[in-house]
């Protein structure tokens, strides 16, 4: 942490006071804003059905943790949880090495149907997606039919669909994270006898890292919280959270505290899987640095 | 967008290939030039063209055709319409078109806001926590637990926090500060817009934030430290570099931010249920409405295509408009 | 400009290539073929506390069918929240279960969809007989005049919950019968501090089932013989308007209710803090909610005057879940067998004991599991009467349209905002013109 505040500073000048209460003041709110539904969460979990279902108490009367073990019975949490990992983490790593090739393409080459491709990629995301759904079920059901290879029903199909659906961003915000590495790294490299993969990889990659990481991130909640495609494409053995959720909203009762609990049980790892990739957030510096 | 980035340094990279890089199997080697681009993009497009662009063409088909309930078995029975489903969904004086303008009106002044105040929060958190202090770590992390909480818990909680006779919301507002007469309905009526803001900006901002701090990282640290020697304070610093160097990023941000808010469906979904109150019928929603809860994805489809065009337009619109203010930037 | 063409053409060909194909695969196998006579998909219907409660309560039941004929049943219970697209989805694509479990008032719209297998006197004769079930239950498989799309499984009605401790405050010594007086003793309620009565003022199809009775007790359909809308005939106005007029006019339903959509009265029911309930099937959520089962009494639902019956005495829909076979199941003999078995005597005490609902099959409902005073009722009024919703394909558009304007009434009452006749007339018109033209 010290070498990193050291670089951080700006400039020599310490900066004026009112920099410093807006800042203060500004960060605040916004942190009370974050967190009211976060609190909300934590205090439901720990309250009663009869409690939750009630009017809203900041200190909750009567605390159980019964929630936090009843949320295992009501649905197969782990389960969900399981399948979402598998299919986010899986749409994750696909979707960004795909859009590292592809941003590569555009932001070191050109060649013809450059720019029909970009202005293609963009234009996937203007349709609405819930019209896509259907015909994408009959294309996944008739590829199915045709190969044998199971899309429908199964993660693989969700996997492919969640990929597209964070590909175009990807490749969009990584054509600029790439643009705004030197070139003339990348030439040197090719001096050095590195091939246009190598230089990519050794040269390119490392500088984008925060771009990279931040389209990862957007990759990964994307596949994470989907709750369209996920309900009609999986089935009990291949629910996701986003949808596996739901069910403890039933026909007869809203579980509201075990919704609570579950859903921060489920977030915990993935608010701790941020925190290991902060680091990366700022690495970035270093490569401008290099410059 | 890209193109225009990249243009500046087209006849550079014309020079650069045409220099020798290897020069052993140079033939072959320019071959293999010409063609990677392509194979680079191959993977990319092939999905896309999978997943995105071939069910939109069906789509579009569709949308010329009466595909009702009787007909979604074997799609290829369904009859044509021609433009039926169109002049229903453009027939503004009849319930259906009128539905369909108020909606896209709503959407739009939605849209408008949400991404204004997402970008608002996340540029200023981003810009306030470039520089270090104690504290900024957690507070990072503290900002995008929106962000990572699924979709289905963070809006159903904002709902639970809604509810007019036990949620939170009504309980501080109406009981602890004695805003108003009487309690008053987020989640039906006029407030609902409200409401659907409200959590829409609360789980999107901290995509901006993301974006933006990404950003940050690429803008050198000697441009400040000139500007500092130049004399410029803070506040000068972040209105004469970091806006202005944030450009690029923010031109693809905002795009993306309006295109998906334009089109979210997950939000009013699970905050308003099957049925969204008038002010905040969102039009995905209200698409959906038209075709899944009625079965009749002839005019869902015509209006989702109406709304394509519009996306088109003001895409275009905004591209040319935002690159022409980058090259007398450049300039 | 030429390549963009160039490439659109392209996506066009292969979409129509690929819907060419995704057409043939829709309609295969369209009579059911017995390609796999050793397994069955079924897809139930979350009847229970939860899905787990489900698959512990059906999953014993599938293994006895198991043992008897060797047919491995995989079961899925899909939430409601998903159910009708994925049914939607399957019947698209030609991919779904063997057997199927359904909301009956769908009966008619998925009917209308051709993915279903109809029930002939030959397919019934192989479960048993069409006479097997009771009459109201078998109203409410299709539309009238051609054979049945799916075969009841479970019944619910509604009935009238009253909390007996609110009762007796407000000095009511026995719950309305007639819509006056549960108006009088919602007031009695109201006047202790209390609701009179709660509504889910959001949830569009609680919505149609309450005005759908009432619309009967003012003489109207919502639909004419001949299955065209007719939403805005004076009994449909003056049906609607009381509905909500038990807000808007009496007050004796708390305006908080407009946006209940998530059975929020009846947790205010068990919380004493609202009177009652006009609901189905509501003894287990009372309990899960904390009440115990003596501190709730039951009723039959009010009507406008003299006793629940026929016509204009309607005093319930309907409600339950119907089971249906897929078409193009590659297990015909296999989903009927299955079928047959799940609507068995042994099977129908077995799974409604375990659901709180009604057997439609007449001799299991003679068990005296039955017999309780709570189901006693619900049992009497689905016998004599309850009234199928209208058995059209576009039932499921009428839900939607019509339960949206009755929630938009709510929500205008609840603001304070006057509910007459007029505007009553006028949201139903609109909902009308949104019904799909014929």
């Amino acid at each position: 942490m010290p070498s990193q505040s050291r670089r951080q500073v700006r400039s020599p000048m310490a900066a004026p006071q009112s920099f410093l209460w807006s800042r203060r003041i500004f960060l605040t709110l916004l942190a009370g804003f974050v967190l009211l539904p976060v609190y909300v969460m934590v205090s439901s979990s720990l309250k009663p059905l009869q409690d939750v279902s009630g009017k809203f108490q900041w200190i909750p009367s009567g605390l159980t943790v019964r929630p936090y073990f009843d949320i295992w019975e009501t649905v197969p949490l782990a389960d969900y949880f399981v399948n979402s990992l598998i299919v986010a983490g899986a749409a994750t790593v696909c979707s960004v090495t795909i859009a590292v090739f592809a941003a590569y393409a555009v932001s070191r080459y050109s060649f013809r149907g450059r720019r029909v491709f970009t202005v293609t990629v963009l234009s996937t995301q203007m349709f609405p997606g819930i019209l896509f759904l259907l015909p994408l079920f009959l294309i996944y059901v008739n590829i199915g039919n045709a190969t044998g290879i199971a899309l429908f029903g199964s993660r693989g199909g969700l996997i492919l669909t969640y990929l597209t659906f964070s590909l175009p961003f990807s490749i969009w915000m990584l054509i600029g994270y790439f643009d705004s590495v030197p070139r003339d790294l990348d030439e040197a490299a090719k001096v050095d006898g590195c091939g246009p993969l190598g230089a990519l990889f050794r040269v390119i990659v490392p500088a984008a890292i925060p771009g990279i990481v931040a389209v990862a991130v957007y990759a990964f909640m994307t596949a994470w919280g989907e709750v369209l495609f996920a309900s009609v494409m999986t089935n009990d053995t291949t629910r996701t959270l986003a949808v596996g959720l739901q069910g403890y909203s039933t026909q007869n009762d809203v579980y509201w505290n075990q919704i609570m609990a579950a859903s921060l049980v489920v977030s915990l790892p993935v608010v701790a899987g941020f925190l290991l990739l902060q680091r990366y957030l700022v690495t970035g510096l270093t490569a401008g640095a290099v410059k | 967008m890209t193109t225009l980035t990249a243009a500046p340094g087209t006849g550079e990279r014309k020079a650069r290939e045409n220099s020798p890089g290897a020069p052993r199997k140079r033939r072959s080697g320019r071959l293999r030039r010409i063609g990677l681009p392509y194979l680079l993009l191959l993977p990319a497009l092939l999905l896309e063209l999978l997943v995105h662009l071939v069910p939109m063409v069906i789509g579009i088909v569709v949308s010329f055709k009466e595909l009702t309930q009787f007909y979604i078995r074997d799609w290829s029975t369904a009859p044509w319409a021609g433009l039926d489903n169109y002049s229903l969904a453009v027939d503004f004086n009849a319930p259906i078109g009128e539905a369909l303008l108020k909606s896209f009106v709503t959407t739009c002044l939605f849209t408008v806001f949400s991404v204004g105040l997402c970008w608002l929060l996340g540029a200023a958190a981003a810009i306030f926590m470039q520089e270090s202090f104690r504290g900024r770590g957690f507070l990072r992390t503290l900002f995008l637990v929106p962000y990572a909480l699924p979709v289905y818990a963070a809006v159903i909680t904002w709902a639970f926090m809604f509810q007019r006779d036990n949620g939170l919301i009504n309980h501080v507002l109406h009981d602890q500060l004695g805003l108003t007469d009487s309690p008053p309905f987020w989640l039906i009526g006029d407030n609902s817009f409200v409401a659907l803001l409200v959590v829409s900006v609360w789980k999107g901002w901290p995509f901006a934030f993301l974006i933006i701090m990404a950003g940050l990282q690429n803008i050198p640290r000697e441009v400040y430290e000139a500007a500092a020697l130049d004399g410029a304070g803070i506040w000068q610093q972040i209105r004469r570099i970091t806006l202005p160097s944030l450009r690029p990023v923010n031109q693809v941000l905002v795009l993306v931010l309006f295109l998906w808010t334009f089109n979210d469906f997950n939000t009013p979904f699970v905050l308003f249920g099957e049925a969204a109150p008038e002010s905040a019928d969102l039009i995905s929603l209200h698409i959906y409405q038209s075709s899944f809860q009625t079965w009749n994805f002839g005019t869902g489809s015509a209006m989702s295509v109406l709304l394509l065009l519009f996306l088109l337009v003001v895409t275009g619109a905004y591209l040319l408009l935002t690159s022409r203010g980058r090259k007398t930037t450049d300039a | 400009m030429r390549r963009i063409r160039a490439a659109a053409v392209g996506a066009v060909t292969l979409s129509l290539v690929l819907t060419a194909a995704a057409c043939g695969g829709g309609s295969s196998g369209s009579e059911g073929s017995n390609e796999q006579p050793k397994t069955l998909t079924y897809w139930a219907t979350n009847q229970g506390a939860n899905l787990e409660v489900d698959k512990k309560v059906l999953q014993p039941e599938l293994d006895k069918f198991e043992k008897q004929t060797g047919i491995k049943v995989k079961l899925e219970v899909v939430p409601w929240s998903d159910l009708l697209n994925r049914i939607l989805t399957a019947t698209t694509s030609g991919q779904g279960p063997d057997v199927l479990n359904i909301g009956n008032t769908w009966s008619a719209s998925l009917q209308a969809t051709g993915a279903l297998l109809p029930w002939d006197a030959k397919n019934f004769e192989a479960i048993g007989g069409k006479d097997r079930f009771v009459e109201s239950a078998l109203g409410s498989t299709g539309v009238q005049g051609q054979d049945p799309t799916a075969v009841p499984l479970y019944s619910m009605a509604y009935a009238l919950y009253y909390n007996k401790k609110l009762f007796a405050e407000a000095g009511i010594a026995k719950p309305p019968a007639t819509w006056d007086e549960l108006v009088a003793a919602g007031k009695k309620l109201t006047a202790k501090g209390k609701n009179g009565i709660g509504a889910e003022g959001s949830n569009l199809s609680n919505n149609i089932h309450q005005v759908f009775v009432l619309g009967k007790q003012h003489g109207a359909d919502f639909f004419t013989p001949d299955g065209k809308p007719d939403f805005t005939s004076d009994g449909a106005v003056a049906a609607v308007k009381q509905y909500v007029d038990l807000m808007a006019k009496h007050k004796i339903v708390a305006p908080g209710n407009a946006e209940y959509a998530q059975n929020q009265s009846l947790s205010d029911f068990a919380k004493d803090k609202t009177g009652m309930v006009l609901w189905q099937t509501a003894s287990a959520t009372f309990k899960s909610q904390g009440m115990n089962d003596d501190e709730w009494g039951v009723a039959p639902a009010p009507v406008q005057s003299g006793k629940p019956g026929t016509g204009t005495a309607t005093n319930s829909m309907v409600a339950g879940i119907n089971m249906a076979v897929f078409k193009n199941t590659k297990n015909i003999d296999g989903a009927k067998k299955f079928v047959k078995f799940m609507t068995s005597d042994d099977e129908q005490v077995i799974l409604n004991k375990a659901y709180g609902s009604i057997p439609p099959v007449k001799t299991a409902q003679q068990d005296p599991a039955f017999n309780t005073p709570s189901l006693a009722v619900l049992r009497e009024t689905l016998a004599t009467s309850a009234t199928a919703l209208p058995q059209v394909p576009e039932e499921s558009q009428f839900e939607t349209v019509v339960g949206t304007a009755v929630k938009e009434l709510f929500a205008d009452a609840a603001a304070g905002r006057p509910v007459t006749t007029e505007s009553v007339r006028a949201k139903l018109e609109k909902a009308q013109q949104q019904m799909p033209r014929k």
